[in-house]
Formats: C-alpha cells, structure tokens, sequence
C-alpha cells in the first residue's frame, strides 16, 4: 500500500535542509493551505457537474453537455459568471453580520477538511479528538445561516433561518449519537485511529446491526444536515423562495451554494470513514490475494469514490422524495431517530462488551 | 320545473316568475334577503349552490344583479333578479354573504366593476382593479379615457382597513374594519412566490409556522375580458377564452360556442361536435398531467415534473398538429371547428392511449404511494362537502369533497350524455382526495378518447355561419365542465353584434377564495399544499 506520509517527509525534510525548521513549517501551512483551496473549488465543480448529471438522468434529461466534453466546463462557466455578478448592496440590512454569514458558513466546511482522511498519510491534522473537532467545527455552520437570515432584515430569510436552527440543532443531536456510538466501536476519537481499526473489516461489516442501523441514521441525519431534499425546508423553494439565502447575489450567494456542496462531501467523507474504512481499501479477512490487488487502488481513490457514491446516495433521496413538513421533520428526529439512537448505542455497548463482532 | 315555481308563487306572491330555459323570478331588493334565506334553506327548494352572481346595468332602467343558483340536491336552477335600491350615485343591494360563502368575493367583484355597495357585506373593498381605481367599469356611461385613471407609477396603496356599509334609517352609513389584527405577524406570499402559479398574492398573518388568517389580493393579471368583450364581435370574443384558464382553453370555447350556437339557433355537425369533445378531453389529461407535476414540484419531489410534462408534451404535439398552435389554440368557433383534424391525429392519440395507463401506473408508485407524500397531504387542508358547496369550489377540488358537481354528468352537454364514463368522487375532502380525483380522471379522459377515436363521424367540421352574427334579445346561459371546474357563460344580447353583457363563470375564484377558510390553523408549508392541491389558474380568476 503506498503511503503518503513517505513523500510528506521527504519534502519537509528537504525543506529543513535550507531553511529553519519554523519557515519550513510555515511554508508547508501556507501550501497546504493553497492546496485545500483548491481542492475545495475543485470538489465544489466537480459535485456542481455531477449532481446535475445524476438529476439529468433521473429526469430523462441530458444535463450540461455544452461547454467542454460532457458538459465538465460548464461548472466552470457558472463559477467565472457567478464571480463577475455583482453584489447587490441591501438597505436596512445590518450590513457586518450580513457579510460575515457566508464566510462563517465556509469556515465551517473548510476546518472538517482538515481532519478528513484523504488517504494512506494524507491526513493535514490527525489528532486525538479528530472525530469530535469534526463535529463541533461542522456546527459553526448553523450560525452562519442564522446570521444570514436574520441580518437580511426579510420575514422569508427569518423564517428559513429559524427553521435552519431548529431542524440543524435536532439532527446534530443524531449525528453526534450516531458518531459516538462509532467511535465507542471503534475505541478512538482520532481519524487515523479509526482507519487503521478497519484494516481487517470496514465497520459496516465488523459491527453487522448497530452499525447498520447508526449508518441509516447517519445518513437521514446527515441529508438533513446539509439542508438537502426531502429535508431542505430553510430554503423550500416553493414555500420561502429561496430560504436563508434570499438576498444574497454575486460570490456571497455563491458561497452558500458551495458550502452546502462541500458540506455534502463532508458528510459522505465522514460516513466512509466512521462506516466504509476512511481510505482503506476493501479487506476481507482470509483473502489474502484479493486483499492485495485491492491494496494496489490509491488510496486516494478509494476515499474519494466512496464519498462520491454515498454522495450519490444523497443526490438520489433530493430527487426522489417530496420534502417533509417542519413538524414532521422534527418529530421524525425526536420522536424515532434520537430513542432509536440510544437504543443502538446501549446495543452497540453490548456488542462491544460481549465480542459479538467480527 | 313547475313545481318550484308553483312552490315559489305560494311563498312570495309578490316575486314576478318569468318562464325560460332557466325560470327567473324577480324580487324587490328589501325582500331579497328573506327569499334568498327561504331559497337556501327550504327543503323543497334547497337552492346551496351559488352559481354566479352578475352584475347589471340597464341604464334607465336601473342597476342590479341576476343570481345563479343551483341545488345539488335536486338539481334544478334558477336565477334570481334583484333591482339595486338608491340612485346611480350609491346603489346598494342587501348581501347575502351569511347564506352562500362565496357571495363575499362575488359581490366584492360586483362592486368593482359596478359600484353596487352591498349592505353588511363584512368586506367591501375592490377585488381586481386598483385600490384607488376611479369609476365603475362596466357601467355602461363608464369614461374609459386614459385621463380618468392613468398608468401609475407608483406601487399601489396599501392598507390595513376595509370599508363596511350598513342601513340606518334608509340612509347607507360608511364604516371600517380592520383585515388583520394589530399586532399580527403579517407575510406577503406572493405575488411573485413559485408557489402560487401566477401573479397572486396571500398576505397571510402567521404565529410562527402557524396560520391564522388569509388575505386574499387579487388583480394582478386583471385584463378586463368581461368589459373588452362588451366591444367585441362574438367571433372577436373567442380568442379570450384561451387566455383565462389557458389549461382548458378547448373546453372554455366549447362553452362560449355552444352559448352562442344556441341563441343562434346554429346547429352544428356531429363530426365537430366529437372533435369538440376529443379537444375537450384530451386538454383535461394535459391539464392534469401538470397539475400532478408542479403540486409534486410544489412538494419538493422535483423529478415528477419531468415524468408528468412527457405525457403533456404528446398532447400539445398533438394539438399543434391539429390546431397549430401549442397553447392558445382558438381551435372551436361558432359553428364548429377551425379546421378540420389532421391526418396524424388518430394514430398520435392511439399511441397516447397505449402510454397513458403506464404513465399513470408510474406516478403512483412513485409518488401516491411515498409515505412522506401521505404524510404531506393526507387530512391537509380538508374541505367539507357542505363548505364545498357554500364556497361554490367546483371541478375535481369539490368532486374530492364528495361533491358529485362535474357538470358532463349532472347536465350533460353536446354529447356527453352518449358516452361512459364515470363520475370520479372521492369523500375524504383532502387534498390527497383532491390529488387522487385527478389521478383518476385522466384514465377516465382517457376511456371517453378511446370510445370516440375509432368512431368520429364523417361530414362537415364547421358549418356556415353568417358573417355577421347578431344574437336576438334575451339572455342566455351555458356551463360546461372545464379542467378546473365548472365554468359558465352568461350573455346578455340586446340584438346588437356585441353582447351588451358577458359574463364569465370561472372555477378557480371560488377555488382561491376558499384558502383562507381551509388553511385556519395550518402551517405555511400547508398553504402550498392546499394552494397546489385546489390547482388555481390566476388568470383564470382575474380574468
């Protein structure tokens, strides 16, 4: 299996040998700092293109097939045209709060990339409560919408804003049991902890029932999470026009759109990793061979396609579902998700205690 | 028939009965509101149903109102002809909103466009036109020159109050109401809102999700059709019908055709009488198919719409083959059809009939089934038969109360009266209900197309017609069942080549009107439910 970590040393040492080792760090920060940005635009595009050629394709449509092969430019197209719009300047509006929303809600989805496992030693920080930092970051969000709503000075923005804060504040709550009882299977909060405890089995596998149904939970959770259909009540087009959002134009609008792409990598990322092994290919125990050839796929690869097809997941419920009613929503988390929930950990619990695992 | 009128002679001696296709009875404006209370409420009578209310203006002779009514009961009609009391300055007729629903929003339209105050009336404040709009329009002596009313530039004056008059001592006192109450939380929905499928606005006072009260703001696509046809050849009139309800756009020229035929006296072609009826029909499936595709948009389940608007863009295919046009076909004329059918029809409608049943098998296990999609709709926005019917909601949104209302069976038309089919009803009153009975009405669409396709007759599509067309003096009525519900056509003709009055029943006011009674204590997200499910077009309602 190629590990990363080789290359990342050899460079940084390289770096030591003709500069003190504090510019040396800085200079890494600095680029890996330009590096997820650009991986954040790229991933952004990428999920742009691909969610309107899976919806394309559930709506008997083609899609983008314009601009460049298979229409990949035309989210590019759309990024150059969405930087030369204009920001349009809002009266009556509290103008610094306004601005910083957009910016809040980006922060959020950048810092959970530093703690995703993008391959063998590909991690930017991998640290002892990597899970949880992931979590709690995640959750700067939130404020970033309620800002966005509330500072637009609009009865429709507060509307999606409140609706925002109460349907992300509820389903964190599955997130975080849905993550715990992960992380208990798992006997580590650190990202790379929890990759290399899949090395023999992914945990869908190992932990067979409570990690089943922590997954599907996970993933309703999640959908809710990033505002998605059937769960995308603070921007229901057809009830609030476009939500929190309302009033933003140009690159601030825009930044709400990547976000809520990325934030949907995001929780495809984590669910590879807490269920799917992170970067660690498909082992099966006592099959050796196979186990090698599949050690032979990048590791890269390997997170990514798994993020990419729980995306898929995700992208399939927004366009097949209608989407619920801001009760329903709720009690869906209250009254089914969060006792389920508990009740899948103490199981969990059992199966840990008692071996019940693969 | 004789017996209402044997009935009515006993009760009022004083009320004048005139015979007719439809017996008139005319009542002094100070009796009016008992008849009316005696005409809703005795059981030999039960008149529920109020059709219409037209406003009149015979100049010297008066101004005043002819009421439609209708018993769902026993299924006789009558109209009602009340004089207005007081001069041109103020005339005024005792309102009879506490007996029939819809007369709030009836006799709101009667002011705006005659200026007959209706006394008690809680809401008297313009319908269509513009809060600050100066003179009656369809009153005959009305000066339309762009001087009186000139195009403004600025938005329209809000308020918070409208006027209510009420009868003191023979003298009509002015008073005023507030819509809403003070501190209500006020939202615009609409009138530039996806949801509400046109230029129409809710302004609907909220307690967080909650809904407390629903103002309903019309006129923003008030073209004044009823005044423009005033001024028309009833050939120039046609073309209008396609702009209402441009979804049933073949069956609103039906009406107006056979209204005109039969003051005529036109008898037209059995060949253009099924080609009428094909039309009819198969813009009753388009219609349907997208109505099931936006209320599922409008419930977030996108993908639907594309599967929906398949089946309708085979039927505009169609149409434009035929018709040449894909929306605003002015296809029916007096006398029969503009054209005759081309030669693709049949097979194209043979091939439609082979996907439909797919297609709709699609959609239900797709959507109808969707637990969430139960969730959404099913015990939304229930509409009792007996509120169906004080509100006048026709077509498949009163058929989903239990209201057996479509007029093909209940007064059949051309040749519906030869055809099988079904009369889809559905008791529930929600809008799964109101959902389902269009669901189903696109198979039974589909079974009257199958019984004809085969069998259209031979002959002319279109027989003569003079050219110039003038109507003898009398009044007229014709109804027919349009996509959304009954839609009617009332002219007056005073032997001239325009009618000196047309009036135009449309299904989707009623339907309009009747959101704010069904959405008391629901949640916003609710109100697109049931806005979706009651299917308004708003051109259809501003007309």
């Amino acid at each position: 299996m190629q590990d990363f970590s080789v290359a990342t040393n050899w460079f940084h040492a390289l770096l030591a040998g003709v500069m003190p080792e504090w510019l040396a760090v800085t200079l890494e920060c600095l680029l890996i700092g330009v590096g997820l940005l650009l991986v954040y635009a790229l991933l952004a595009l990428f999920y742009i293109w691909f969610e309107r050629k899976v919806c394309a394709a559930f709506q008997c449509r083609l899609g983008p097939n314009r601009v460049g092969p298979w229409g990949l430019l035309q989210s590019f197209a759309d990024m150059f045209k969405i930087l030369i719009k204009e920001l349009i300047s809002l009266n009556h509006i509290d103008k610094f709060l306004f601005a910083l929303a957009p910016y809040l809600v980006i922060i959020a989805s950048m810092l959970a990339f530093a703690v995703l496992p993008w391959g063998n030693g590909l991690q930017i920080i991998d640290f002892n409560v990597g899970i949880f930092f992931l979590v709690a970051v995640s959750s700067i969000g939130v404020l970033g919408i309620l800002l966005a709503g509330w500072s637009s000075n609009n009865k429709f923005t507060l509307i999606g804003a409140l609706r925002s804060g109460a349907q992300m504040i509820s389903y964190e709550l599955s997130i975080g049991l849905s993550v715990i009882t992960m992380v208990a299977f798992a006997g580590t909060m650190s990202v790379g902890g929890i990759v290399e405890a899949q090395n023999h089995l992914w945990f869908i596998f190992s932990g067979h029932i409570p990690a089943i149904i922590a997954f599907v939970i996970f993933m309703i959770a999640g959908t809710a999470e990033t505002n998605r259909g059937p769960f995308d009540l603070p921007e229901a087009e057809s009830e609030l026009t476009a939500g929190y959002h309302t009033e933003y134009s140009g690159i601030h609008f825009g930044f709400f759109y990547l976000a809520e792409y990325l934030n949907l990598f995001i929780i495809s990322g984590v669910a590879a990793l807490l269920f799917f092994g992170g970067w660690m290919p498909l082992h099966i125990p006592g099959w050796e061979g196979f186990n090698h050839v599949m050690d032979y796929i990048p590791s890269v690869i390997w997170f990514i396609g798994k993020a990419v097809v729980l995306s898929f997941i995700i992208i399939w419920f927004k366009w097949t579902f209608p989407r619920l009613r801001i009760d329903q929503l709720l009690s869906l988390e209250w009254k089914y998700l969060l006792p389920i929930n508990l009740f899948n950990l103490v199981v969990m619990v059992l199966v840990i205690v008692y071996g019940f695992h693969f | 028939m004789a017996d209402i009128k044997g009935i009515i002679s006993s009760l009022f001696p004083q009320a004048v009965i005139t015979d007719g296709d439809i017996p008139q009875i005319t009542v002094k404006n100070a009796d009016w509101h008992e008849v009316a209370s005696t005409l809703r409420n005795d059981e030999r009578l039960s008149f529920d149903f109020l059709m219409t209310i037209v406003g009149m203006d015979w100049m010297e002779n008066g101004m005043g109102c002819i009421y439609y009514l209708n018993s769902t009961e026993h299924g006789h009609t009558l109209t009602v002809k009340v004089m207005a009391e007081g001069d041109r300055k103020q005339p005024y007729i005792n309102s009879i909103h506490d007996l029939w629903a819809i007369a709030t929003i009836y006799e709101r339209e009667v002011y705006d466009f005659f200026g007959i105050i209706f006394i008690d009336n809680p809401d008297m404040r313009r319908l269509f036109l513009n809060i600050d709009w100066i003179g009656y329009p369809l009153r005959k002596d009305y000066d339309n020159s762009p001087d009186t009313n000139p195009v403004s530039t600025e938005s329209e004056r809000q308020t918070d109050f409208t006027d209510v008059y009420t009868l003191k001592d023979g003298k009509v006192e002015k008073g005023e109401r507030r819509i809403f109450a003070e501190d209500d939380f006020v939202v615009n929905i609409g009138p530039q809102h996806p949801a509400t499928h046109g230029v129409l606005r809710f302004r609907t006072a909220v307690d967080g999700e909650t809904i407390k009260k629903i103002d309903i703001y019309l006129g923003y696509i008030h073209r004044g059709i009823e005044k423009l046809c005033e001024g028309q050849t009833y050939m120039q009139s046609l073309p209008f019908m396609d702009r209402m309800d441009y979804f049933s756009a073949h069956p609103y020229h039906h009406c107006l055709c056979m209204a005109v035929e039969e003051a005529a006296g036109i008898k037209i072609s059995e060949r253009a009488q099924v080609i009428r009826v094909l039309m009819d029909e198969l813009s009753r499936i388009a219609s349907h198919c997208l109505f099931i595709g936006t209320y599922c948009m409008d419930l977030g389940a996108t993908t639907m719409l594309f599967y929906t608007l398949r089946v309708r863009e085979q039927i505009l295919d169609i149409f434009e083959r035929t018709c040449g046009a894909r929306m605003t076909f002015n296809y029916d004329c007096i006398g029969g059809v503009m054209q005759d059918l081309d030669a693709s029809f049949v097979p194209d409608v043979k091939a439609l009939l082979e996907v439909l049943p797919k297609n709709v098998a699609e959609y239900n296990k797709i959507f109808t089934g969707n637990v969430i999609a139960k969730n959404r709709m099913e015990g939304v926005g229930v509409l009792h038969r007996k509120d169906a019917i004080s509100w006048g909601v026709t077509g498949p949104n009163g058929r989903g109360s239990g209201w057996a209302c479509d007029v093909r069976k209940v007064a059949p038309y051309s040749i519906y009266d030869k055809l099988d089919f079904e009369q889809v009803v559905r008791h529930e009153g929600d809008s799964m209900a109101r959902f389902k009975v269009r669901m189903d009405e696109i198979m039974q669409s589909a079974k009257i197309i199958a019984q004809l396709i085969d069998n259209i007759p031979e002959g002319e599509y279109c027989v003569k017609v003079p050219a110039v067309l003038k109507l003898p003096v009398g009044h007229w009525f014709k109804a027919v069942e349009g996509c959304r519900g009954l839609f009617g056509v009332h002219i007056e003709s005073d032997g001239n080549t325009a009618p000196y009055r047309l009036k135009l029943v449309v299904p989707c006011l009623p339907a309009a009107a009747v959101v704010d009674h069904i959405t008391h204590g629901q949640k916003i997200a609710d109100l697109i439910t049931i806005g979706g499910s009651l299917d308004y077009i708003v051109p259809d309602m501003d007309r």
